[in-house]
């Protein structure tokens, strides 16, 4: 068996941004271990000052291109806490039903285009389209069904253009959501097809634990599966009341490893993970019965501590969100849509968002002087806050699977990247590290 | 005859552009029957130094970026910017009001010296290399993307609208977004879109580019009327349309 492994995957593929694995393993002793970030900062902090109340969501939604309708709520959210504002029971039910778009198109866009070709073992989706279209274009239809539930919640399916602190500029008639309701009643044995085809091969996914702290929303009235709502909370806190979310840099504390110089989150312990699965790990008690179903149909219970079950998690989430949708338009039809004024008056204050992307918790918090213009902004990317975490895999993952050979292990490494959904030209505070030779 | 070999990169962005091309959903099975895709780190593991077509997306902000961006014009037949970030350097170029350092400091703060953060004026990408077409927006549009596309494997020339948003925006019946006292500026952008902000009532913010040729004197009337300020149009302009060179 080698005792020697070289492993340097350069801008590493199937991830959003940019990022590298080096190990290297001599005489069966690791002597690197690293996953390394080189993705070109852009400074939103720092670009938002000086901009109008009214002008930080349009600005920030460039954050990410995946995740812009999450980016663009927790930034409305932050500047509605910051001025005071309330909105309306129809807009929260509305912008949440906009959120669930998106986890739905993210989520099958990573499980269906990203991680499926490993499980596979196929360098990407285009070569899946002749072995297996039905499932591919299954695949498709899907993630077509979530963009055009985005295009007619948020106006298009990437930066949205239907919200504005206070309410919404433009809401869907009664009609196209009554459509909006058949198309999603329709797509549920889609989805369970795509359970099915990733259940088939879920055997590739490395059995591999790390007792892991998982971070994410949590909301107890009313109780729910949130991604919007409620405080912050983690499998480290037993029950305790969730943290509320104007405190959040309590619970991500960013600091800068004496080892490296990438800045990383930690909470109770050394580092801890948001997503999909942490979501799942702090309330998958209160997911829907489709939900429940196919987490059954993987065997996935609260308190699993795989990373690579997050893949599942977006499964189950993606069956949650699809079914609760059609309960809450049900409920928005019976309440009636109105149409609604907002009048805002800007006023000095500092205030936080927070929300759940889908790959994890966000946070965004924006000060304001009297006039409006933002004096100052901080954001916390999921990315950034599960860097330590994938740190602290690596060093578990290389001495448990190295006997594999360098082939194995490598792939083994992208795809433990690969399932906690990273989004790497979101993460502006995540660092590059140089190894020492 | 083979098919066009084609390579998709990126730079900073928010890789919503390369979105779009997923986004397509049925119609990129069609596109990948067309053309043969050799390189595009977010979708596929394969790489290639040859292609006939590269897209590029994002703008340019470090000195290394330069470098890579000027690889890739060698190696490319034809380059197309793709997106705002490429085609005028999009809401980067926030950070060009700013003095640099002092922007490293604001969001990095005691960490800020160190170099791998080294960061430069944000440049479009025909700041640095040569482009041969833009396609413009934040993010794109579908529809327009798969136009030039198509015009390229034909060995046509796209055209791409030259005349403002509000062109489009009248066509479809929407009522004009000064009109709710918002500061829309429509009357000197790139129309192309469909006005798809104003039909979602959201003030057009500029992410397809200055026209060439705005009517200022009719900018200026409708300031007037509305009683607007150079700088209330200031602060719309800058968002994407700071310092920015010609679009086409």
């Amino acid at each position: 068996m080698s005792k020697n492994i070289r492993i340097n995957v350069h801008h590493l593929t199937r991830v959003e941004g940019h990022g590298n694995i080096v190990v290297n393993v001599a005489n069966g002793t690791v002597e690197k271990c690293q996953w390394q970030v080189p993705e070109a900062p852009r400074f939103f902090e720092a670009m938002v000052r000086g901009r109008r109340w009214d002008d930080i969501q349009t600005i920030v939604s460039r954050i990410c291109g995946i995740c812009s309708i999450t980016h663009s709520l927790a930034s409305t959210k932050a500047v509605e806490d910051a001025l005071g504002l309330e909105v309306s029971e129809q807009t929260d039910l509305l912008r949440i039903l906009m959120h669930y778009s998106e986890q739905l198109q993210s989520h099958v866009l990573h499980v269906g285009y990203l991680v499926a070709p490993d499980l596979f073992r196929a360098p990407s989706v285009v070569p899946l389209v002749p072995k297996a279209p039905d499932a591919v274009k299954t695949i498709i239809r899907v993630h077509r069904v979530a963009n055009t539930w985005s295009d007619l919640l948020a106006g298009r399916t990437t930066h949205p253009t239907t919200l504005k602190p206070g309410g919404l500029t433009k809401i869907p008639t009664e009609k196209e959501l009554r459509d909006l309701q058949e198309t999603l009643k329709a797509t549920v044995s889609d989805l369970v097809t795509i359970c099915e085809v990733v259940l088939s091969v879920a055997d590739k996914m490395p059995a591999f634990e790390r007792d892991t702290e998982y971070v994410s929303l949590r909301q107890n009235d009313p109780p729910t599966y949130t991604f919007y709502h409620g405080g912050i909370t983690s499998t480290d806190c037993n029950g305790d009341g969730p943290v509320p979310i104007q405190q959040w840099e309590s619970v991500a504390n960013e600091y800068v490893h004496p080892q490296s110089t990438a800045k990383w989150t930690r909470w109770h312990r050394d580092s801890y993970a948001v997503g999909a699965l942490a979501r799942f790990n702090n309330n998958a008690d209160l997911l829907s019965p489709l939900g429940k179903k196919v987490a059954a149909m993987f065997g996935l219970k609260k308190g699993c501590c795989n990373p690579f079950m997050n893949n599942v998690a977006q499964l189950v989430e993606a069956a949650h969100v699809v079914e609760t949708s059609i309960g809450m338009i049900d409920e928005l039809l019976t309440r009636g849509l109105k149409s609604e004024k907002v009048q805002v008056t800007p006023k000095a204050g500092r205030g936080s968002g927070c929300v759940e992307a889908p790959r994890g918790i966000l946070f965004h918090s924006y000060e304001f002087d009297k006039d409006g213009l933002c004096t100052g902004g901080n954001i916390c990317i999921p990315t950034n806050q599960n860097h330590a975490n994938i740190q602290k895999d690596f060093e578990t993952f290389v001495p448990a699977f190295m006997d594999r050979g360098q082939d194995e292990l490598r792939l083994g490494l992208e795809m433990l990247v690969r399932s906690y959904d990273p989004c790497i030209s979101c993460s502006t505070h995540m660092l590059d590290i140089e190894f020492v030779k | 005859m083979s098919k066009p070999r084609v390579a998709i990169f990126d730079f900073a962005c928010c890789e919503g552009c390369q979105l779009q091309i997923v986004n397509l959903e049925e119609e990129i099975l069609d596109l990948i029957g067309a053309v043969d895709v050799v390189e595009w780190r977010e979708a596929m593991s394969e790489q290639s130094t040859e292609y006939d077509i590269a897209l590029v997306e994002g703008s340019i902000t470090r000195p290394e970026d330069e470098e890579r961006v000027k690889v890739i014009r060698q190696r490319a037949k034809v380059l197309v910017a793709l997106g705002a970030c490429a085609t005028i350097g999009g809401v980067n170029k926030l950070k060009n009001h700013f003095d640099l350092d002092e922007v490293k400091q604001c969001v990095y703060g005691e960490a800020a010296s160190m170099p791998h953060l080294a960061t430069a004026m944000t440049k479009a990408v025909d700041e640095v290399v040569p482009v041969d077409f833009k396609i413009h927006g934040c993010p794109i549009d579908r529809t327009e993307f798969t136009y030039v596309i198509r015009c390229l494997l034909l060995g046509k020339t796209p055209v791409i609208p030259d005349y403002p948003v509000c062109v489009e925006c009248k066509a479809k019946g929407n009522i004009c977004r000064w009109e709710y006292g918002e500061v829309c500026i429509g009357p000197i952008i790139r129309a192309g879109c469909g006005a798809r902000c104003p039909s979602s009532n959201f003030r057009c913010f500029g992410c397809r580019g200055l026209i060439d040729n705005p009517n200022l004197d009719a900018a200026r009337d409708v300031m007037d009327r509305y009683g607007l300020t150079v700088e209330d149009l200031k602060q719309k302009m800058e968002l994407f349309c700071s310092k920015q060179g010609p679009t086409l």
